[in-house]
């Protein structure tokens, strides 16, 4: 009984992937690029950096990196908390 | 159980673990440069660490890597991308102040494709060393604080 279950879950969720497939863009042809397209013309000169996946994870978006250096952060002081009890006397 | 692997593990620790940590901190300061950048770098880093703790086990690295500088690191690495954040609060929170300013890192590079110029990209080298920092550091002090505390529970 649990077999079939997954099974039919398996493949309805698999029907709609194949679906979804074959209504997909050509590959390298997004939808909206004008935001690509004004990151390459304008980083070198905005930002002055040659790479522009950094100026937009540092400038553009810089707002999202404290994001996720904040998530890291948390993760670590979690960590750190949890095993409190079990390093007092190693490292 | 803290004494670490075989002999050849350890010789071919010895061989990597310099070139992963110039490999890693060459990612973290060329992050404007060249493809990488701080979080990347500075994961490279946290695996020679890692390594390092696995080859010769948590007696091995005793007095190394402290866990409670690693810890202090962090929060400096942390806070010191958010000062730098503030940095061009006068415009706009994470406005690049020192791009194409002529001071520090205030280069500024042809258009087109070129060689690259080491002194550009304003606040984006210095974004890449704190937030390098902060991953290398804290990543490190995770998976020791884990390692560690994982083999205490098996001898217990």
């Amino acid at each position: 009984m649990r077999k079939a279950v997954i099974l039919v879950a398996f493949l309805f969720v698999g029907a709609f992937l194949l679906l979804a497939a074959t209504s997909m863009r050509p590959f390298g042809e997004p939808s909206f690029a004008d935001m690509d397209d004004y990151f390459i013309a304008n980083t070198q000169v905005e930002v002055a950096a040659n790479n522009a996946v950094t100026a937009v994870v540092f400038d553009y978006r810089g707002f999202d990196t404290l994001g996720e250096a904040t998530v890291l952060f948390a993760a670590v002081v979690g960590v750190l908390a949890l095993f409190r009890k079990l390093r007092e006397d190693e490292v | 159980m803290n004494t670490g692997m075989s002999v050849i593990v350890r010789t071919i620790t010895r061989l990597v673990y310099g070139l992963s940590l110039v490999f890693g901190f060459y990612v973290i300061m060329h992050g404007h440069l060249t493809p990488g950048g701080g979080f990347q770098g500075g994961a490279v880093v946290a695996s020679a660490f890692a390594l390092l703790l696995v080859a010769f086990g948590a007696a091995g690295i005793k007095g190394h890597l402290n866990q409670h500088l690693l810890q202090t690191l962090e929060e400096i690495g942390a806070l010191a991308f958010l000062a730098l954040g503030f940095v061009g609060i006068g415009t706009a929170f994470f406005y690049n102040l020192l791009a194409n300013s002529g001071s520090l890192f205030g280069g500024s590079v042809p258009i087109g494709p070129n060689a690259g110029v080491f002194n550009s990209a304003g606040t984006l080298p210095l974004m890449n060393w704190a937030v390098g920092l902060k991953v290398m550091t804290g990543i490190a002090a995770v998976v020791i604080v884990m390692l560690v505390g994982a083999r205490k529970e098996e001898t217990e």
